[in-house]
Formats: C-alpha cells, sequence, structure tokens
C-alpha cells in the first residue's frame, strides 16, 4: 500500500483502476529482463579499471572492428538511403503491375531470419553462386558481401518512413511550382525533396543503427578476418569465448553501445535541425 | 440495427485502396506535375531491380536450393533428429518468449495509455531500448550475469541451476530481443483511444477487469495481433542473441537459426539441403507473417497505430 500511496503522488488521479498493478509489473519486467542485464554490463567493463579498460578499447583490433562495423554500415545506410527514396517515390507516385506486391515485399528484411537471409546471400554471392559466378571478384567472404548482408537488413527503414509523408505531400504546392513556371526537375528539388529531409535523415538513421549491431546475417557471408573485415559483434563473441575473464567483451560491447548512442544522439539533432529547416512535416 | 450498421463515421471508414486518379499517373498520360515518361520508366526499373536483386532473388533462392536434391530428400533432412529437435526447442522458446511479451505489452500500454504520470516519455524510451542493443550484446549481458564468472555464477552453480547453454538463457535471450514489439503497437493506439470508453464501462459499474476484457481488448485487437505476428517471427528468427547464449550443442541446445548454421559449416551436398531445409521453413514463415500482415494493415489500417509501420 505505501507502494501505491508513493506512486499516486507522481501521476494524476483517475478512475481506471490498476495503474499499481500494470505499472509495477511493467517496471519490475522491464528491470529484470532488461535495465539490470545491461547495468551487469556497464558494472563488468568498469571493474577492468580505467587503464586496461583504456587497453582493450584502444587495441588495433577493436579498433578495426569497430571501424569495419560503423563504416560498413555507413555504406550499406547510404545504399538504402539512395534507393529507399527511390522505391518510396515509385511506390507513392507511380501505378505499375505488381506494385502491391512490391510494397508488401519491402518489408521481408523484418520477417526473414538473418540467418536465412545470411546463408541465401552467401551462396548467392559465392564465386560459384548464381551472381558471384558473374564477378571477376570476390563478395563472398570479403567486405562487399558484408556491405550487402547489411544492406538487406535495413532496407525497408527508409522505404517506410519516407512513404507517409510522400503520400500526405500536398500536390497543390507542386501545380503552384508548375503555374508559377518552375521545370519538374526544379519542382522536385526545390518542392518536394525539402519536406521529405527529416523522414530521409530518421529512415537513414534506423537503418544505421540496425546495420552496426548486425550479427546473424554476416557470420554466413564472411568468417571474419581479424583487422580486415572482422565486425565488432563477431569480435565480442571471439573475445568471450577466447578470454579468461568477461572483461574484454563487456569492455568492447560497452564501447560499441556508447558509440551507438553517441551517434543516434547526433542524428536527433540533425533531425531537428532538419526539421526546423525544411518544415515540420515528418 | 441496420440504420446503425449504415452509419460508419468519416475518420473509421477504409482508406480508399488507391490515392485520387490525380496522383496515380499512369505511364500514358503527361500531366506537369510528374516526370517524363522515361523518367518515370527509369525510376521504376531501378526500383524494381533493387528489390529483384536484394529481396526477391535471396528468398526464391532458398528454396532453390532446398529442393535441389529432390522433395524427398527435403523431408528426409527435416526428420533427421538434430533438425526435429531444433524445431521442437524454436517452438518451445516462442511458446514462452511470445506470451511473456505480450502479458508486458498489455500491462506496459495500460499503465502508459491510461493515466498521466511523471517520466512516462523516459520510460517509452527505455522500453525501446532492446530494439538498439546489437543482439550479440544482448546475449552477453546474461552470460555476465548468469555464467560461470558472471554475477550469479557461483550461486547457480551451487545450487545446480543451468541457465547459460540451456533453454533458459535461450528464452531470456529471445524475451529480451522481441521485448518491445507489443508495446510499441499497442502504446501508441491506446494513446489515441483515450479514455473514455474505460470510463463509461466503469461509471455503469463493470469492474476493471471486465471493462479491460470487454472494451479495451476489443478496441485494440487487431494492433494486440499485429504485434504479436511481429513478435513471433523475431522469436523464432532470433539468432546472434541466442547463439551467444546456446552453446550450439546439435540436438539439445540449437535452434533451427542455430542449426542451419551448423550445417552449412557441413561441406555436402546433403548438409547443404539440410541447412536450406531448414531455411525455407523460417522462410516460409516469413511469407505467411508478411501476408498477414499486409492483409491487417490493408483490411484494418484505422485500427493500426501508425507508428509500427517501421518495424
Amino acid at each position: 500500500m505505501a507502494h501505491a500511496f508513493s506512486l499516486s503522488r507522481l501521476r494524476k488521479p483517475s478512475v481506471i483502476p490498476g495503474f499499481g498493478l500494470t505499472f509495477g509489473f511493467a517496471v519490475t519486467y522491464l528491470s529484470l529482463i532488461v535495465l539490470i542485464p545491461i547495468a551487469a554490463l556497464v558494472l563488468q567493463s568498469a571493474s577492468v579499471g580505467w587503464d586496461e579498460f583504456w587497453r582493450i578499447a584502444t587495441d588495433a583490433r577493436t579498433v578495426a572492428a569497430l571501424r569495419t562495423s560503423f563504416g560498413l554500415s555507413l555504406i550499406a545506410a547510404l545504399v538504402n538511403m539512395f534507393f529507399g527514396l527511390i522505391l518510396a517515390w515509385v511506390l507513392t507516385r507511380y501505378r505499375f503491375p505488381g506494385r502491391r506486391i512490391v510494397d508488401a515485399m519491402v518489408d521481408l528484411p523484418f520477417a526473414l531470419p538473418t540467418a536465412v537471409a545470411g546463408i541465401s546471400l552467401g551462396s548467392l554471392y559465392a564465386v560459384n553462386g548464381w551472381v558471384g559466378g558473374l564477378f571477376d571478384f570476390r563478395i563472398t567472404y570479403t567486405s562487399i558481401g558484408i556491405t550487402i548482408a547489411l544492406v538487406f537488413v535495413g532496407l525497408p527503414f527508409v522505404v517506410r518512413t519516407v512513404q507517409p509523408v510522400l503520400e500526405d505531400l500536398d500536390k497543390e504546392l507542386e501545380e503552384a511550382a508548375a503555374t508559377l513556371g518552375a521545370g519538374r526537375w526544379r519542382t522536385v528539388i526545390r518542392v518536394i525533396l525539402p519536406p521529405l529531409v527529416p523522414s530521409v535523415l530518421t529512415g537513414f538513421a534506423l537503418a544505421y543503427a540496425r546495420a552496426v549491431g548486425e550479427y546473424g546475417s554476416v557470420v554466413f557471408v564472411s568468417q571474419g578476418l581479424p583487422y580486415v573485415n572482422e565486425i565488432a559483434p563477431q569480435l565480442i563473441v571471439i573475445k568471450l569465448e577466447e578470454s579468461a575473464n568477461y572483461g574484454p567483451a563487456a569492455v568492447i560491447a560497452t564501447v560499441m553501445l556508447a558509440l551507438a548512442f553517441v551517434l543516434l544522439l547526433f542524428i536527433n539533432l540533425l533531425q531537428a535541425w532538419g526539421r526546423r529547416r525544411f518544415g515540420s512535416v515528418g | 440495427m441496420s440504420a446503425e450498421k449504415a452509419f460508419i463515421p468519416p475518420d473509421r471508414q477504409r482508406p480508399t485502396e488507391a490515392p485520387p486518379a490525380a496522383r496515380a499517373v499512369s505511364l500514358r498520360t503527361r500531366s506537369p506535375v510528374t516526370e517524363a515518361v522515361w523518367v518515370r520508366a527509369l525510376l521504376i526499373s531501378v526500383g524494381l531491380a533493387f528489390v529483384v536483386v536484394f529481396l526477391l532473388l535471396p528468398l526464391v533462392f532458398v528454396f532453390v536450393q532446398a529442393f535441389k536434391l529432390g522433395f524427398g530428400e527435403y523431408l528426409a533432412q527435416l526428420s533427421e533428429p538434430y533438425a526435429q529437435s531444433a524445431i521442437r526447442l524454436t517452438l518451445l522458446v516462442t511458446a514462452i518468449a511470445v506470451p511473456a511479451n505480450l502479458i508486458f505489452g498489455i500491462a506496459a500500454a495500460w499503465a502508459i495509455a491510461k493515466y498521466e504520470f511523471k517520466g512516462k516519455a523516459f520510460l517509452i524510451t527505455l522500453i525501446d531500448l532492446p530494439f538498439s542493443v546489437s543482439p550479440v550484446i544482448a546475449g552477453l549481458v546474461y552470460v555476465l550475469l548468469f555464467g560461470a564468472q558472471g554475477y550469479f555464477g557461483p550461486w547457480l552453480a551451487a545450487n545446480d541451476i543451468q541457465i547459460i547453454f540451456a533453454v533458459p538463457g535461450i528464452v531470456l535471450a529471445t524475451i529480451f530481443v522481441t521485448f518491445p514489439f507489443v508495446a510499441r503497437e499497442l502504446i501508441p493506439l491506446m494513446q489515441e483511444q483515450g479514455t473514455g470508453d474505460e470510463e463509461a464501462a466503469l461509471s455503469l459499474g463493470a469492474s476493471g477487469f471486465r471493462t479491460f476484457l470487454f472494451v479495451t481488448l476489443p478496441n485494440v485487437k487487431w494492433a494486440l495481433l499485429y504485434g504479436v505476428l511481429l513478435c513471433n517471427a523475431r522469436a523464432m528468427g532470433e539468432f546472434g542473441a541466442v547463439s551467444v547464449l546456446s552453446g550450439r550443442i546439435q540436438g539439445f541446445t540449437n535452434t533451427m537459426p542455430l542449426q542451419i548454421e551448423a550445417a552449412s559449416k557441413e561441406f555436402s551436398r546433403t548438409a547443404e539441403v539440410a541447412a536450406f531445409s531448414l531455411a525455407s521453413l523460417l522462410a516460409l514463415l516469413a511469407l505467411v507473417t508478411l501476408a498477414l500482415k499486409t492483409f491487417l494493415e490493408w483490411r484494418y489500417a484505422d485500427r493500426l497505430s501508425s507508428a509500427g509501420q517501421s518495424h
């Protein structure tokens, strides 16, 4: 009861029953499943001591893995931004046979397990695979293969964030631009694209964040060559299996989380700027 | 009764299928507010090519590889003991993880949508947190807690409780990565619906539980189903988090995605079929999920929250 009393001071009165029960359960479950385990990670990485933390975090192999993860994810997110914008445009503006099927297909990476995507892409792009055989350089087991897997997992984000904004865009603005003598290209670049900027950035950020953490599909297309194309999650798994204690794995994981957090913060600021600069749509 | 049925408030009407004709430009006409035919054709081709290369081809390839040695071999590989054990384990883990997150999702959405309290936005952010954590880290955090040298490791060993490299660890990892799905579908929708219906039911004498069951639940059932669908697909397909915690013992702690990896590492034609036959089951699950998802979005667009579209 003391519990319910202390909670009641933090919320507005309501006739609907069950606040103590549902709030209490939700917060307890959240703490047990998410918060306490993440706290354990931060604690564990702090327990190695500052010098050791710094040594692991700046170790050449760690830095190389982080660079691979964040670098290849950036390329993949940029590819998704470009093609995602085209796909969103085509799906909302044009009518062509199979449009609805393509629209539904875009969500495939959300539904298809990453291991399935990985094994399929790995074989497709292998030197003797359907697609890999067409090129005279290796794709599977190289950075190109990893990037392709990362493009796959992040594909839906830009499409799905831009699509609703494009649908709601006022057609009259374009008509006004055309009436005033603007050519189609000018209209697209000066009238249509600016309001899309915030949603494109959101989609880009989501695709980037998703790619940085990806593991399942990458292990099928790359065995993770240290210093070359090993991604950070792969290094965490290796450190966990190799090391005498959990310290190194925990440190790399904490650095990864911190970098991802800084990145999201930066992109949120960018989005806020985009919204101020280009209007509030999206 | 019939008069009541005939009246559908404008905001509840199903959105018309295609946007107004002015927007939907067929390839033949050219209005001042669309592009030249060749630009349209080029953009459509580029978009389609991207979808075919990155989405359609990998999907089709799974089934081609699975049936490479014929339907008989496909079935034979799926009835191998390791494959069978992986399928059973995946079903078991999903049967625990999805209901757990369903109950959490309903409780969290009720607390967040039906009351005003401080720190609500922060709570919502925390619920979304697992989406921004790498699956490998999701697995790692439980090793740090329950592993041999983890915080609870010695106590667990003394009491002979196995969490890591066993089913409880796999379940925990799966719950972590699928944590937000149901909650993030329900929260925006229930916030939008407000508390009017519930207050009416309560003032007419219904109990709190009755109100939830007969007033709130019918209002959110499609969004709930939508969330469960996505949660289920992710739970069955999770790889990274589970691989850290399972120990990957074939026949015991390998889920379907892990067994796919194990089989793909043996370089023989039958092992390849074994890997792709399991992959084909998960691909089938993905196709069913997509079909149901598309159907729900099309049929009940007004009763699903728009916030869930991007996950």
